[in-house]
Parts: C-alpha cells; sequence; structure tokens
C-alpha cells in the first residue's frame, strides 16, 4: 500500500492568542507557534498503522516554503519513509483549487494506493481533499473515523455524521479520504527522533517538475482571495468578572444558585 | 447575476432545519433574486420535503432517482452536474454532507468554492465578499470570490436567520420543476452499506440541570478527576469538548456538539473551552453560560454570560472547596 499523506504547518490555536498586524491584513506571525495541522498528524498516524498491518510506504507532502520542512522531519521522526516540500513562488497566493491542482500533478508523478489529508486546516474549511478528488477523478470521503481493508481494491470506511453516528461505506481504491481527529492515537515524537531524521535529504518539487504554469496555480489563478482580518463581535459578549480569583468563585455560586443549578 | 440554488438536505421526509436559513443565505447574495431550492431524493420522502420547502422558494427543482434514496455526495454531484446550468451559485450548509459534496461541486462545475461561510458582506458584479472565521474563530476574515463562472459557498448552520414561511401562506402558485430525466442511472466508487448509532454512555449529559464542560485546557487525562470532583459537589454532570474525547480522556457520550450530544441545562459551566461553533451547535434553550479560561481571546467569551479569565487547573479546585464548605455550613 503506497499512502501519500498531505499536511500542513499551522498557527496552532491552543498554543497561541492570534491578535491582527497594525495594517489588518495579515495576523500577527511574529510569535507564534507553529505545528502540524492537528488533522493532518492523525492522517500521519493512519497511514503508518495501515502500513505496519500491510506493508508499503508513507510519504509526506506539504505545498509550502523551506520553514515547513520541519513539519516533513517531525512526521518522519513519527515513522514517515518520506518527507517531500512541494515549493515555488509562483504557487503563493494559490486558493484551494490552486493547491490542490499543485496536489494533483504531484500525485501524477507517482503510485498511489491512497491520499489522505487531515478533515480541515485551522485556517481553511475542509476544501482540499474533496477538490482533489474530483480533479484526480478518485472517490472521495470526509470526517473518516475508521479505515478498515475489505480486499486488495476496496476499504470499509466510517465517517462521522451528526450526533456521534457512523455512516459506514465501502469504497474503492485508490480513493482520497479526508481524516477526522480523533480516529486514532498519534505517537509521541521526541526531540531524539527528530535529531535522527534531521539530515535525511528531502527533496523539493517545483512547478517546472510538476509542469504547472500560472495559468492553473498561484494568486493570478486564484478566484477566492482573502483581501483583510478583523476582530469579529457575535452578540454583547461576555460580562468579564474581574475580581480576585475568591471573589470570582463567590459570584460563580451565586449565579449557579440563582439559575436554579444549585442542590 | 446568476441563477441561485440551495440544495436542501433532508432525512425521513423532513428537510434539515438548515432549509430555511440557506433561502435567508441567498437572498443576501442578490436580494432581487428569488432562489430556487434543489432536492435530490426517492419516493414520498422527496415529495414530502420539496411540499414543506416549497413555500420558501421562489421555484423548487425535484431530482427523483433511486439511486439517490440515500444521501451519497459522489452520486448526488453526478446528478447536479448534469442539471444545474453552468454559472450557478449552488448554497448548502456547511455539516457532513455538505462537506462531502460542496469541493468536489465546484471543481465538476468548474465554479470557486468557499467553505463555511458566516456573511455576505456585499458583492457588485462578479465580486462577491464573503465573512469567514480562521484559527478556531479568534479571527474573521473577508473573502472576495469570483463568481463569473458560477459559485459553490457552504453556509455555517446557525449563521443566517431562517426564513419565516408565513402560515397558510399559498403554495399553489410555487412549482415543483421535476428535472429527474436528465439524470439516469448512476454509479459510485463509494457505496453505502449502513448507519451505526452511537452508543449510549454511562451518564446521561442531557439529563443534567448542570454541566461541568471541559475543553483542551483541562491538559491531561488525570486532571479530568478536578472536573469530576466539582460535579459531585455541585451535584452536576461532567462534559466534555471534541478535542477531550479525540485524546481518548473522555467517553464520545461525554462530548457536546454537533458531532456528540445536543444539551440543554439550565447552567454550563465551559471550562478551558475554546468555543468552537461547532460545540456551541450541541447547546441548546439558551442556559446561562459561566466560561473560564486563561485565553482572553477565546471565543467563548463571545457567547457566554460571565467570563473569567483564569486557569481552570488552580480555579476549578478552589471552587470545589468552596461549594463544600458550603455544604458543610448548611449541614450544621
Amino acid at each position: 500500500m503506497e499512502i501519500l499523506v498531505c499536511a500542513r504547518r499551522v498557527p496552532d490555536t491552543s498554543e497561541n492568542e492570534i491578535q491582527l498586524n497594525s495594517a489588518g491584513n495579515d495576523i500577527e506571525r511574529d510569535e507564534l507557534v507553529y505545528s502540524i495541522n492537528e488533522a493532518d498528524n492523525y492522517a500521519v498516524e493512519e497511514a503508518l498503522q495501515i502500513v505496519a498491518r500491510l506493508g508499503g510506504n508513507v510519504t509526506v507532502a506539504t505545498v509550502g516554503g523551506e520553514d515547513d520542512e520541519e513539519i516533513l522531519r517531525r512526521e518522519m521522526a513519527m515513522g514517515a519513509n518520506r518527507g517531500v516540500l512541494i515549493s515555488d513562488e509562483a504557487f503563493a497566493g494559490s486558493d484551494a483549487r490552486g493547491i490542490a491542482t499543485i496536489l494533483k500533478a504531484f500525485v501524477e508523478k507517482g503510485h498511489y494506493d491512497l491520499i489522505l489529508t487531515g478533515v480541515q486546516a485551522e485556517d481553511g474549511g475542509a476544501q482540499v481533499g474533496g477538490m482533489l478528488a474530483a480533479l484526480l477523478d478518485y472517490p472521495f470521503a470526509s470526517l473518516v473515523n475508521s479505515i478498515e481493508m475489505l480486499d486488495g481494491r476496496k476499504l470499509k470506511i466510517s465517517r462521522e455524521i451528526e450526533g456521534g453516528n457512523k455512516e459506514m461505506s465501502e469504497i474503492d481504491l485508490p480513493c482520497v479520504l479526508s481524516i477526522q481527529t480523533g480516529i486514532n492515537e498519534p505517537r509521541y515524537v521526541g526531540m531524539r527522533g527528530i535529531r535522527q531524521v534531521a539530515s535525511v535529504p528531502i527533496p523539493t518539487f517545483s512547478a517546472s517538475d510538476l509542469g504547472l504554469g500560472t495559468s492553473a496555480v498561484g494568486e493570478a489563478a486564484a478566484k477566492v482571495k482573502r483581501v483583510d482580518y478583523f476582530v469579529p463581535s457575535l452578540g454583547k459578549g461576555a460580562e468579564i468578572l474581574r475580581g480576585t480569583r475568591e471573589e470570582n468563585i463567590d459570584k460563580v455560586l451565586e449565579l449557579v444558585a440563582a439559575k436554579g443549578g444549585l442542590k | 447575476m446568476a441563477r441561485i440554488f440551495c440544495y436542501i438536505a433532508h432525512k425521513a421526509g423532513v428537510p434539515d432545519d438548515n432549509a430555511f436559513e440557506l433561502a435567508a443565505a441567498a437572498r443576501k447574495v442578490d436580494p432581487a433574486d428569488s432562489p430556487t431550492a434543489i432536492l435530490t431524493g426517492w419516493g414520498d420522502d422527496l415529495d414530502a420535503v420539496c411540499d414543506a420547502i416549497r413555500p420558501s422558494y421562489a421555484e423548487t427543482w425535484k431530482i427523483a432517482n433511486e439511486d439517490l434514496a440515500y444521501p451519497n455526495a459522489e452520486l448526488i454531484r453526478k446528478a447536479l452536474v448534469k442539471v444545474l446550468p453552468s454559472d450557478s451559485i449552488v448554497l448548502l450548509a456547511h455539516e457532513h454532507f455538505g462537506i462531502d459534496l460542496a469541493p468536489g461541486l465546484s471543481i465538476k462545475t468548474n465554479s470557486a468554492f468557499v467553505s463555511d461561510v458566516l456573511d455576505i458582506a456585499g458583492g457588485e458584479g462578479a465580486d462577491l465578499k464573503v465573512v469567514r472565521q480562521e484559527f478556531g474563530g479568534q479571527v474573521s476574515a473577508h473573502v472576495h470570490c469570483d463568481i463569473s463562472s458560477g459559485a459553490v459557498i457552504t453556509i455555517r448552520p446557525g449563521a443566517f436567520k431562517a426564513v419565516e414561511i408565513t402560515p397558510g401562506s399559498s403554495i399553489v402558485d410555487k412549482s415543483v420543476v421535476d428535472k429527474s430525466n436528465a439524470v439516469g442511472s448512476l454509479a459510485a466508487g463509494r457505496r453505502y452499506l449502513e448507519t451505526v448509532l452511537a452508543e449510549a454512555g454511562d451518564v446521561d449529559i442531557t439529563k443534567h440541570n448542570v454541566l461541568v464542560s471541559i475543553g483542551r485546557g483541562i491538559q491531561e487525562k488525570d486532571n479530568v478527576a478536578i472536573a469530576e470532583e466539582l460535579a459531585d459537589a455541585l451535584g452536576a454532570a461532567v462534559s466534555c469538548s471534541r478535542p477531550v474525547v479525540d485524546a481518548k480522556w473522555m467517553e464520545k457520550s461525554r462530548q457536546v456538539g454537533s458531532s456528540g450530544k445536543t444539551v440543554k441545562p439550565k447552567v454550563y459551566l465551559a471550562c478551558g473551552i475554546s468555543g468552537s461553533f461547532q460545540h456551541l451547535a450541541g447547546i441548546k434553550g439558551s442556559p446561562f453560560l459561566i466560561a473560564i479560561n486563561k485565553n482572553p481571546k477565546a471565543p467563548i467569551f463571545q457567547v457566554a454570560d460571565v467570563g473569567i479569565v483564569d486557569d481552570i487547573l488552580e480555579f476549578l479546585p478552589e471552587l470545589t472547596n468552596k461549594v463544600r464548605e458550603m455544604h458543610t455550613v448548611a449541614a450544621k
């Protein structure tokens, strides 16, 4: 089983307070802690577990720049056989369709039975996996939370639907699956593991390597463009208690009692 | 502007709640246009849904096909591609079905795709300006979308106020257009087998008046006991958000949200929960919402009644002690 996982490096929202920059056209990125997109990490773990059962190789690819090599090394330290950086100035400003177009060109350079992505990125919206599948004319399933091999050419999968119910399907290979968080328990990666892969070469593919022109990717081809960021104001917002911790505790208990919540 | 279609998902003859929210979103995309509903399915169920949504739409298109009796996104995509005019604007709800269908539909209709849209900020000609959220709702973004060759847009459930239907309004002049003949037989690389219902857990969080709900801020499995002790003292139950279940710190049956349980407590203590819309979608009945989070930018503070910026690992144990003290005093 040859598996490709498409991954991204994103600001870690559990580690960061996201602030706007002074111009308001981007978030303040200087102090941000970046990591692999959480759902993508589950996708890599799932790929590693499938390969452990059935044999094969796991390739992790990302579209980005040199800074993004760190997540490729992290996933190689987890056990991925190969990390690939797909990088070119011509890719800057690509929308989701542009990214899917770049990935399609990369997929066609190899032979993959299964392509996994995370269900969504912190700054995305569950777009690239489904677009990539349609560009390749492969079957697709989103929100996948279990994968089982049926025979050489078919998988049995479940999708997470409303209320925690599971929709079971069979799907032909090759296919694209977007992986939901919680599907497995991603293994721990220590600094030692990352050091061991620090000098492994990471092949880079450029636009010309993939035969891509600017008519299909990059800013000129993008139909969807983010123009600015702003801080949302949904409703009136909470009344923030600014007392000491003890005062806040008293206030919380008073409120819980007043709202009919204390026995 | 191009014709706007709202894809209506449905189950057992009943349209999904967001069917009427899509109509509202469509009217904001183009106030001059009356949107068209488009439905796929089979049999009496499909006709029942058509009748239910007809009053809210200028026209209703139905695609009846036995292969579409269960909503398989790949088959529905193939059917829609055969029926939709080339530069259509298609709106779908951003939930598990829309997430499955929309990206591929945008490729096959060669149109722009924007997902999880919260608002329409205006438009001029082929330029449509929409509002999205990024980074777990900590910031919003204006996004421009070139709709000259059509668009597929998924709409966040609950973001638009449903179009009210006037009771007793006539549906006689609201026609249903049957597009079934344009489709024919369909085949897909993914085939539906069955639906497995979620397991019931040891505690039914839907039956409690007070929920102590924990999120990623609980940090590790051993800390769940901190919330359980508070819940015991309050006579409450512990529920949680998705990251806690993903990390296997609590059972799936304790999860509040669109992919978990829908709860209606009187008081909801959101402890270390950022407040993603998927989580908030599981909280109904407008409980009194108290949020405790050490990140002052956490989106939960936008929707909570009362907020406290503090570390739950320190705040909750002290709160528990105070509750126990009160019980001791009361018992004397």
